[in-house]
C-alpha cells in the first residue's frame, strides 16, 4: 500500500516533467494526442513493463515528438487502485490509455464506460467495449520453441517452471513448454510452482533455487526479473530463458534464449488510428509472424542440431505451417481434446485452464 | 507427488539463507523498542541498505564493503527519524510510515544506475572439516559470513539485554523514561544510539537480500519483508530467541511450500502460499500466551521538562 503512494507521487513528478518538456519543446498542447501507459511493475524491471515503455518510448519517437505526449504510471497495483489511476490519467485529457496488464481488465472496462469519448487498450485480456480494445501476444508460439530447446537440453529430464498468477495466458505457457519438450524428449517432467506474483526478485530466487535443489537443470519462468537467471549462474550447469525481454546479461548461458515482446508496431498503429479518427475497437491477438513475440538470439551453448530445430519451428509458427497446439492432445484427465491434427480454435486458448496430459500437479482455481 | 524429491538437507540449508534477512533487522528492531522507541520505517532502511550495500559493492568489488555501506545507510536514514522523534519530539508511527515512503522512493531514485547489473559475489565460509561432516556440514557451516552473523547477533542481544548494565538501562528506558531520567541516564541519547543501531541491523538485512539471495538490484525489491521483521518483533513478545524462531520457521515455511509445490503435492498452491504468514503467527501467538507485556514506553515520546 506504502509503495504505491510513492510510485504514483514519483509517476505523476516523471508525468508532470514530460509534460512540460513536451510543451516547451513543441506546439500548443491542445493539437497533441495524449497516451497514457499503466504499468504493473517499475519501467527498469528488465522484462514485461520495461518492454512496454521501451515500446511506448518507440511509438513515440515513430510519430515524432511533436504530435504525441505519453503520460505514465509505474507500479500500478492489479484492482481498484488501477482504476483510480486511469481514471485520473482520462480527467486530465488522455485520449488514448493502455492498461498493461491482465488484472486491469475490470477496471479498464469499468473506466471506459465512465469516458465513452476516451480510447481504451488492455493488454493480455478478453473483454472489449466499444470504446476498449484488447490486444495480445501468443507468447504460448514463443514457449514452443522454448519447450523444443529445454527438452533437448536437459540432462536429469526435470524441467523447473516459475508460474505467475494462474490465468490463462501463465497455463497456455506451461501446456505450450510441455507439449514440445515431451515432443523432444519423452521423459522430460515439469515441476511447477506457482508464486502468486509478477514480479518479486527474492521469491523468484527461492523458488529457482528450489526447483534446482529437486533437480532441474532447465528453469522457464513466467516472473519478470533476472533473479531465477541469477540462481541458475550461481548454481552452475543450469540454464535458463529470458522472459518479456532479451536479459542477454546473462548470455550465453545461464540465458540461452528468450522471448521478447515487441509492442512497438502495435501502440504505434493504434495511436495514428486516433490520430486519424479511424480507431475501432477489436480483439487482437498477434504471434510471431507479426513480430508481437519475439524469439531472443540462441547462444552457442545449445547445439547447432537443437537450434536448428528451434529455429525451424520458429520458422513454422511465423508462416503459419505449424499451430502449438495441434491434436492429438487429452488433457489432464485423460479426456481426448483435439483430434489428430486437429488445431486448437481462439476461444479454447484465450480461456484455457486445465493442465495437457502428463502435467502432474493441479492449476490454482 | 514425490516428496522423496525433498532434499531435507538443503531444504534446512536454504532456510537459514531465507531468514536471515528478516532476522538481522527484527533483531534490530527488538532492541529499538526495548529502548521504547516503535520505529516503523524498517522496510525503508532496508530497501536503502539495498541499494546502498548494492551500489558500494558494485563500485569497490568488495561484499565487505558493500555490507558496511548498507549498514552506514540504513543507520543514516535512521538518524532521520532519530532527529524528527527525538529532538523535534514528532509523532513515531507518522514518522515510521514516512522514513518507509521516503526510503523506498531514495533507494529508487539511487538505484536508477544499478539495474541489470551483476554483484560482486559473496564467498561462502565452506569452513574446512566442519563442512565435511554429513547432514550437519552442509546445513551448519558452509554458508557465507552473513548468516553466522545473525546468529552471534542474536546472542549477542540477548545477553546484552539480560546480564550487561548497558542492557539493564536500555530496558529501563524503555519501560519508564521519567524514571530512568530521574536517575540520571541520558534518555535521549540512549534511544538516538539504539534507533542507529536498528537502522544499521536492517541495512545489514536488505544488504543481504541485494547482494547474497537474490543477487541483483531492482526497485522494492526488498518486497515488504521490514513489515514482516516488524510483526516479528511483536509475536515474538520482544524476546531474542523468539525472535530466531519465528524468522526461522518463517524462512522454513516458506522454503518448504515451494519445495512441496514443485513435488506436486496435492494441497493446494494458494494455502501452501499464505502457510508461512499463518503458521509464523499462530505459532508465535501460542507461545506469547505468558502475557509479556510490551516496554511500557513504547512509542511514547520523552522531553525532560514533562
Amino acid at each position: 500500500m506504502l509503495m504505491k503512494k510513492r510510485t504514483f507521487l514519483a509517476g505523476a513528478a516523471t508525468a508532470l516533467g514530460l509534460t512540460a518538456m513536451a510543451t516547451g519543446a513543441a506546439l500548443a498542447q491542445d493539437d497533441m494526442t495524449k497516451v497514457g501507459f499503466i504499468y504493473v511493475g517499475p519501467i527498469n524491471d528488465g522484462g514485461w513493463s520495461q518492454h512496454h515503455h521501451e515500446s511506448a518510448l518507440k511509438m513515440i519517437e515513430e510519430i515524432g515528438a511533436d504530435k504525441v505526449e505519453m503520460v505514465y504510471q509505474e507500479n500500478v497495483p492489479e484492482g481498484p487502485d488501477s482504476e483510480r489511476a486511469m481514471t485520473q490519467m482520462a480527467l486530465n485529457g488522455a485520449d488514448i490509455i493502455f492498461s498493461t496488464s491482465f488484472g486491469y481488465m475490470d477496471p479498464t472496462l469499468n473506466v471506459a464506460s465512465k469516458f465513452p469519448d476516451v480510447k481504451f487498450e488492455h493488454a493480455t485480456g478478453y473483454k472489449t467495449a466499444p470504446n476498449m480494445a484488447a490486444y495480445s501476444a501468443r507468447f504460448y508460439e514463443g514457449r514452443a520453441v522454448q519447450g523444443t530447446i529445454a527438452g533437448s537440453m536437459t540432462k536429469s529430464n526435470t524441467i523447473g517452471y516459475i508460474a505467475s498468477v494462474p490465468i490463462p495466458e501463465v497455463v497456455r505457457g506451461i501446456n505450450s513448454a510441455y507439449i514440445h519438450a515431451k515432443k523432444v524428449n519423452p521423459d522430460v517432467e515439469f515441476k511447477v510452482i506457482w508464486l502468486y506474483t509478477w514480479m518479486d526478485p527474492a521469491k523468484e530466487a527461492d523458488a529457482a533455487r528450489t526447483l534446482i535443489e529437486q533437480g532441474a537443470d532447465v528453469i522457464l519462468q513466467h516472473t519478470d526479473s533476472t533473479a531465477p537467471l541469477a540462481a541458475a549462474q550461481a548454481a552452475g550447469d543450469v540454464i535458463g530463458f529470458g522472459q518479456a525481454g532479451d536479459m542477454a546479461e546473462y548470455a550465453p548461458s545461464p540465458r540461452v534464449s528468450s522471448i521478447i515482446d515487441n509492442w512497438e508496431p502495435y501502440y504505434t498503429s493504434r495511436v495514428k488510428a486516433v490520430m486519424d479518427g479511424t480507431w475501432e475497437s477489436h480483439s487482437v491477438w498477434e504471434g510471431i509472424n507479426t513480430g508481437m513475440v519475439g524469439i531472443g538470439e540462441i547462444t552457442e551453448v545449445v547445439p547447432e542440431d537443437v537450434k536448428a530445430a528451434a529455429l525451424e519451428m520458429k520458422d513454422a509458427i511465423a508462416a503459419g505451417e505449424y499451430h502449438p497446439f495441434t491434436g492429438p492432445l487429452n488433457k489432464q484427465d485423460g479426456t481426448p481434446w483435439l483430434a489428430e491434427g486437429e488445431v486448437a480454435d481462439d476461444g479454447t486458448l484465450a480461456g484455457m485452464n486445465f493442465y495437457v496430459e502428463g502435467l502432474d500437479g493441479e492449476i490454482p482455481q | 507427488m514425490d516428496v522423496s524429491a525433498i532434499n531435507p538437507v538443503l531444504l534446512l540449508a536454504s532456510l537459514m539463507v531465507a531468514a536471515t534477512a528478516v532476522l538481522i533487522a527484527a533483531v534490530g528492531e527488538l532492541i529499538v523498542e526495548k529502548a521504547g522507541v516503535l520505529n516503523l520505517g524498517v522496510e525503508g532502511m532496508m530497501i536503502t541498505g539495498a541499494i546502498c550495500g548494492f551500489a558500494a559493492a558494485v563500485t569497490t568489488g568488495s561484499p565487505t564493503i558493500g555490507f558496511i555501506a548498507a549498514a552506514a545507510g540504513g543507520a543514516g536514514l535512521s538518524l532521520l527519524f532519530a532527529l524528527l522523534t527525538q529532538f523535534a519530539l514528532a509523532n513515531q508511527v507518522a514518522s515510521g510510515l514516512a522514513l518507509t515512503l521516503f526510503g523506498l522512493g531514495l533507494s529508487s531514485l539511487i538505484g536508477q544506475g544499478y539495474v541489470g547489473i551483476k554483484p560482486p559475489p559473496t564467498p561462502e565460509l565452506d569452513i574446512p572439516l566442519l563442512s565435511d561432516i554429513p547432514v550437519l556440514g552442509p546445513v551448519l557451516f558452509s554458508h557465507d559470513l552473513v548468516v553466522y552473523f545473525g546468529l552471534a547477533l542474536v546472542a549477542v542481544v540477548w545477553a546484552f539485554l539480560k546480564f550487561t548494565r548497558g542492557g539493564l538501562i536500555l530496558r529501563a528506558v524503555g519501560e519508564n523514561h521519567a524514571a530512568a531520567h530521574a536517575l540520571g541516564y541520558k534518555v535521549v541519547r540512549i534511544r538516538v544510539l539504539a534507533i542507529l543501531f536498528g537502522g544499521a541491523c536492517a541495512g545489514l538485512g536488505g544488504a543481504y537480500v541485494s547482494l547474497v539471495r537474490v543477487p541483483q538490484w531492482t526497485e522494492g525489491m526488498t518486497g515488504g519483508a521490514g513489515w514482516i521483521a516488524l510483526a516479528l518483533v511483536v509475536f515474538a513478545s520482544w524476546k531474542p530467541w523468539r525472535v530466531l524462531l519465528g524468522a526461522y520457521l518463517f524462512g522454513g515455511v516458506t522454503v518448504l511450500q515451494l519445495n512441496l509445490q514443485a513435488a506436486g503435492i496435492a494441497v493446494p498452491a494458494e494455502y501452501l502460499s499464505m502457510s508461512p504468514y499463518l503458521i509464523t503467527i499462530l505459532v508465535l501467538v501460542i507461545m506469547s500466551a505468558d502475557r509479556s507485556a510490551a516496554p511500557a514506553s513504547l512509542g511514547r515520546s520523552f522531553h525532560a521538562s514533562q
